[in-house]
């Protein structure tokens, strides 16, 4: 079996079972916080911030220490936990985390407290903090599901709290947003759910046996070669849509657009990668064959989205907007890298959807602080703001160009590598992926001077500087821009084990 | 020594770093001297490393200090390190040792500037990624710098952001950066595909074995060329330059000038044996278009009134000519051209600086005049930066630019006559200017009349501080021909530094024609440059002969403004057109098709409590219907 010596790390790292169930703790930590929230909110409203911040902020924290004690140089899944659900379908709570999981899962445990404590919002926060929290738990369950029941679970239920807080604390036209943002996801999940019973249902011919577990089926199920195109295909839809690659990509702008500034955060730093995330791990590992066949459409698709996704961008007048047509650009690259199979692109691609959540999150964060000052997003109505406010203008520098892809901040890692290891193997798809290169200079940039640059006209000339709470918020993200640009090795080197893994997985089954 | 290397760009970022944290707290000066102190601190750890390298015999100079693992993934291996060799150490010593002065003048030139330590931080900066360019010992880490002297280049230009054409002209400087930047990552991706590493050492060591197949050679060193057409400002993407001259002049100088706008003609030098193994005919392309953009910029610096402006078009032209040397194979040459060029053009723009200072920012040469008497030190000076740039002997850029028309001759007499040509209007041109600036009638004085009643608007000679770098780079400008005198082999002092990294070129041109009738060629420059400089006064200076400054020329035979109109007319149309076609066809067909199932439900279904209930209850219920039938299939099998 290609993957024995991965198969051997899962039953070693078993054992850590018996220690401290750190991926249920996971799941569980936020889902349990989520519902004293809900339950706080009628008796002790005071109580609801500390206890979403006390849920949250434990989340992080046993996120960073998995990130501690997390073994590098591995391939194979760690802190496995496995336990019978449904046990006559073969459906079992089956949860582990590997190179390319791992700093997913690390940024979801940052990412959420810091949206908690570093926006407010205004009205009903009850419902909202309990709605982040169930979002958290869906996003971290989706990561480190290996089982494809559990994995489809968890992504539906992300749906929900997402669809709440786009439709209950957005901006003018969030009904419509949210609605569609549910819809068009849940219409691309319908088809995944058709192909996970079939996929479980076929692999039972050769497993012998009914099971939903995602390493069994990958390494022990022998589809025919039209069978696995249309699993692959049913998966590819959900996973699309979620990405979103062009043309599924239509809901995501008004989604952006109207979610409140924490939605627009998780949405484009966390929620977006579960469809990157899942293309590799359910796409790529479990029909192999069937993914190199779709590689044309695929490169061709995720190509369209950066050169497209730019040129929209740039002539965005809603700086929201035009960060919404961005992130398609970008996840257009993270797309390119996944199935260019190589290991520079694959870990580029991880490392890629990491950087994209920091740099679009920051990004984000900060059209938020600025509608929050000036009631609107709007290009034209804002000008002159370096000239009143340079510490801020000096922050939205740093996380622009990191979005642009200077070398030396986090946003070139990725896109390099991808760029790189997918020359070889889609040689023209990243020469056109390279102009995407140019074009996200031109839109940001562009935005840029219209923003910040000229003479402040009355309304922007009394914009607040960054407030130190905003200051604080925003250097955890700088730092991490600066110091995962200037060292990725550390990254890199628990990414990249895993990923070679599955490499040689495609490999063995493409012979 | 040599292992000192690292502390050649670690000090300016300290610096740069330093006035990030207490710039503010440290305030006018004091800021500004921080950033010199850096500065000279990285000149004179790069002094030390040269002699420890001028200690070593030739073919020891080269050494690599690796200081960390930077991106490790699978097969490819890249270190952070860099690289000492007679090159880069070379390179080194220029950039720290202007970027010194130059620093140095910007106390003066900035003094009572707002953002004066955030100017020094930026500046800082940019000199620690200068640095890293050319230290680096692979494509990726001189990428890096690569991009952070753009992004400096960039906040530089746009220093004075409040002013929108500054704001313009900082993005444009980055974009059209950014299209040479796709040459530079795409002939990287080649390199890396074909030989599976970016180290210098590797790339140009099977370049020079011929493991490297020709066509593969051609395509990554034209990519590379692609990028140093970018930041080498050269034909067709130079256009970011002339405006790049909204950024204070120190910037125009530093990195408009000396630095920076060198980097494509390093890049090119550092990789000549990828050149060797190309077909002939890349060198010719990179040659031809060096020329072209020698003569063009020419033509152009001929008609422009703003002191800034002709000194920016002469770099553009100048920086032609460094090409045209690389495409001849003359790589000393040009490395030589572009220290004595950084010297006479940084001594230019710092001059040009000290006349805005003291006219009260005022660039219009039409406005100047006579102002040898009121500056004199900025005057004389000046001319001594004009002579060298005119190419009058002894003066440093006469004999730079003689050695590239020297091998130009012996590669292609078309663009020999092109090279003369182009020196014939510098010269034509820099005397027009120093006229119009310094001699002839006070411009000036009428305008005081008027303005009277505001105060004393006579311009005065600029402080010390300011003078100092001025009076070392004219010494430089005189005598930095030194570095290699054509007379014998011996006086080749740069071309034997060089030889252990570029190939020792004069051994291509040995027998020609041109080689033995060397002086002759010297003859033809000088009486060149004469004629361009007697041109000028009879036509300035004695109005004998009409001024010839034709609209087209002055409006760079309008490419600027073609280029604008495309980009504002159907490049915006297009990019609109895209945006139209998503928001009304692309989302359109995602809304029609919603409406389509929101109006089949509808008539399914009559009691409608919510539409996305209800899709979402179908799609639940034809899952449920599905998970049947696949169960029921996978029992009964």
């Amino acid at each position: 079996m290609v993957f024995g010596a991965g198969s051997n790390v899962v039953i070693a790292a078993s054992a850590e079972v018996l220690n401290f169930p750190i991926l249920t703790a996971l799941v569980i930590l936020p889902l349990i916080g989520s519902l004293v929230v809900a339950l706080l909110g009628h008796s002790r409203p005071e109580w609801v911030k500390l206890s979403a911040l006390i849920s949250s902020v434990t989340t992080g924290a046993l996120s960073l220490w998995l990130l501690g004690a997390f073994r590098a140089g591995e391939a194979g899944f760690q802190f496995v936990s496995q336990h019978t659900w449904i046990s006559q379908w073969g459906i079992s709570w089956h949860l582990g985390v590997d190179g390319i999981s791992l700093f997913l899962v690390v940024l979801t445990g940052i990412l959420f407290p810091l949206v908690i404590v570093g926006i407010d919002v205004h009205n009903n926060q009850t419902s909202y903090f309990a709605w982040m929290l169930l979002l958290q738990a869906g996003v971290m369950g989706s990561f480190l599901s290996l089982d494809l029941f559990l994995f489809f679970v968890m992504f539906e239920i992300v749906l929900v709290p997402m669809y709440f807080l786009i439709g209950g604390w957005g901006y003018e036209q969030r009904v419509y947003a949210a609605t569609k943002f549910f819809l068009y996801t849940m219409a691309g999940s319908a088809f995944m759910l058709v192909g996970i019973i079939a996929t479980v249902a076929l692999a039972r011919r050769d497993l012998g046996i009914v099971t939903f577990d995602l390493i069994k089926i990958a390494e022990g199920a022998k589809f025919s070669t039209n069978t696995a195109r249309w699993l692959f295909v049913s998966f590819g839809i959900a996973f699309a849509v979620k990405v979103p690659l062009f043309p599924f990509h239509t809901w995501l702008p008004d989604a952006h657009t109207q979610a409140p500034t924490g939605g627009s955060v998780i949405l484009a730093g966390v929620l977006l990668k579960m469809g990157t995330y899942g293309f590799l791990r359910f796409g790529v590992y479990l029909f192999p064959q069937a993914a190199m066949w779709a590689r044309p459409v695929l490169f061709t698709l995720a190509v369209i989205g950066v050169i497209y996704g730019a040129i929209a961008a740039t002539m965005q007048r809603d700086l929201k907007r035009l960060v919404a047509y961005s992130s398609i650009a970008h996840l257009g690259f993270i797309v390119l890298g996944i199935f260019a199979v190589s290991s520079q692109a694959v870990t580029g691609a991880v490392i890629q959807m990491v950087n994209h959540g920091i740099s679009t999150g920051a990004l984000f964060l900060l059209v938020g602080m600025i509608y929050e000052r000036r009631h609107t997003r709007q290009i034209d109505e804002l000008r002159g703001i370096q000239h009143v406010a340079p510490i801020f203008a000096g922050v939205f520098t740093v996380v622009m160009l990191s979005s642009i892809g200077l070398p030396g901040l986090n946003g070139f890692v990725g896109e390099f590598l991808i760029l790189l290891g997918s020359f070889g193997p889609a040689r023209w798809w990243t020469v056109v992926a390279t102009i995407g290169v140019v074009l996200s200079a031109l839109y940001l940039l562009w935005a840029y001077q219209r923003v910040f640059h000229g003479e402040p006209d009355e309304a922007n000339s009394s914009f607040k500087e960054m407030t130190p709470r905003e200051g604080l918020l925003m250097s955890v993200f700088v730092a991490i821009i600066v110091f995962s640009g200037v060292y990725p090795k550390p990254i890199l080197d628990r990414i990249e084990p895993s990923v070679a893994a599955l490499i040689k997985h495609v490999e063995g089954q493409t012979k | 020594m040599l292992g000192l290397i690292w502390l050649i760009p670690l000090l300016p970022l300290a610096g740069a770093l330093v006035n990030l944290v207490f710039g503010r707290k440290l305030g006018d000066p004091r800021a500004g001297w921080v950033a010199t102190l850096a500065t000279a601190g990285s000149f004179l750890a790069t002094v030390i490393v040269y002699f420890g390298m001028l200690g070593l015999p030739a073919e020891e100079r080269n050494r690599v200090v690796t200081l960390f693992s930077w991106l490790p993934v699978g097969a490819l291996k890249v270190d952070f390190a860099l690289l000492a060799d007679p090159l880069s150490v070379l390179m080194a010593l220029f950039v720290t040792g202007i970027s010194t002065l130059i620093h140095l003048y910007a106390i003066g030139y900035m003094h009572g500037d707002a953002k004066f330590s955030k100017f020094f931080l930026y500046l800082n900066l940019f000199v620690f990624s200068m640095l890293v360019l050319v230290l680096g010992e692979n494509l990726l880490v001189t990428f890096l710098g690569w991009e952070g002297v753009g992004a400096c280049s960039y906040f530089l230009i746009s220093f004075w952001h409040t002013r929108n054409s500054a704001a313009v002209a900082g993005k444009k400087a980055f974009v059209t950066n950014r299209i040479g930047d796709f040459g530079v990552m795409t002939a990287m991706f080649l390199a890396f595909s074909s030989l599976g590493t970016l180290s210098y050492g590797a790339i140009n060591e099977s370049a020079q074995s011929g493991a490297l197949a020709p066509v593969t050679a051609t395509a990554i060193g034209l990519l590379l060329f692609v990028g140093a057409c970018g930041k080498s400002a050269q034909l067709p993407l130079y256009l970011w330059l002339p405006d790049a001259m909204e950024g204070p002049t120190p910037v125009s100088a530093l990195i408009h000038a000396a630095t920076m706008v060198t980097s494509g003609v390093f890049l090119m030098t550092r990789m000549s044996p990828i050149l060797h193994a190309s077909f002939p005919w890349a060198m010719t392309v990179i040659a031809v278009i060096g020329g072209a953009t020698a003569l063009f910029a020419a033509t152009v610096a001929v008609a422009q009134n703003d002191i800034k402006k002709v000194l920016a078009y002469s770099t553009v032209s100048q920086l032609g000519y460094m090409f045209l040397a690389v495409g001849s194979g003359a790589y000393v040459a040009a490395i030589f051209h572009m220290v004595t060029h950084a010297f006479f053009k940084a001594l230019l723009f710092l001059g040009s600086g000290s006349v805005i200072h003291g006219m009260h920012h005022e660039q219009d040469m039409r406005r100047m005049g006579a102002l040898r008497k009121v500056m004199p030190i900025t005057a004389f000076t000046f001319i001594i930066g004009w002579l060298a740039i005119a190419g009058v002997p002894p003066f440093a850029g006469f004999w730079s630019k003689d050695e590239i028309l020297l091998y130009v001759y012996a590669n292609n007499r078309g663009l020999y006559v092109v090279g003369l040509v182009t020196a014939l209007l510098t010269a034509y041109y820099m005397t027009r200017q120093v006229i119009m600036v310094f001699y002839g009638k006070a411009k000036w004085s009428d305008h005081s009349a008027e303005h009277g009643a505001h105060g004393d608007l006579t311009p005065r000679e600029s402080p010390r501080v300011m003078l100092v770098p001025l009076v070392v780079l004219a010494l430089l400008s005189t005598v930095g021909g030194a570095m290699q005198l054509p007379f014998s082999k011996n006086l080749h002092f740069l071309g034997s530094w060089l030889a252990p990294v570029v190939e020792e070129s004069e051994a291509q041109i040995h027998g020609t024609w041109a080689y033995q009738n060397k002086y002759l060629l010297l003859a033809v420059a000088i009486l060149v440059a004469f004629v361009g400089i007697v041109a000028s006064i009879a036509v300035y200076a004695k109005s004998l002969v009409r001024t010839v400054e034709p609209k087209i020329l002055e409006q760079a035979w309008y490419y600027d403004n073609a280029a604008s109109q495309v980009v504002s007319g159907p490049g915006a149309a297009s990019f609109n057109l895209i945006a139209w076609v998503d928001t009304n066809i692309v989302d359109g067909i995602v809304n029609g098709v919603g409406e389509l199932v929101r109006s089949l439900a509808g008539s399914l279904r009559r009691v409608q409590s919510g539409f996305v209930r209800a899709y979402a209850l179908l799609i639940s219920l034809g899952a449920v219907v599905m998970l049947a039938w696949f169960l029921v299939r996978g029992a009964m099998s």
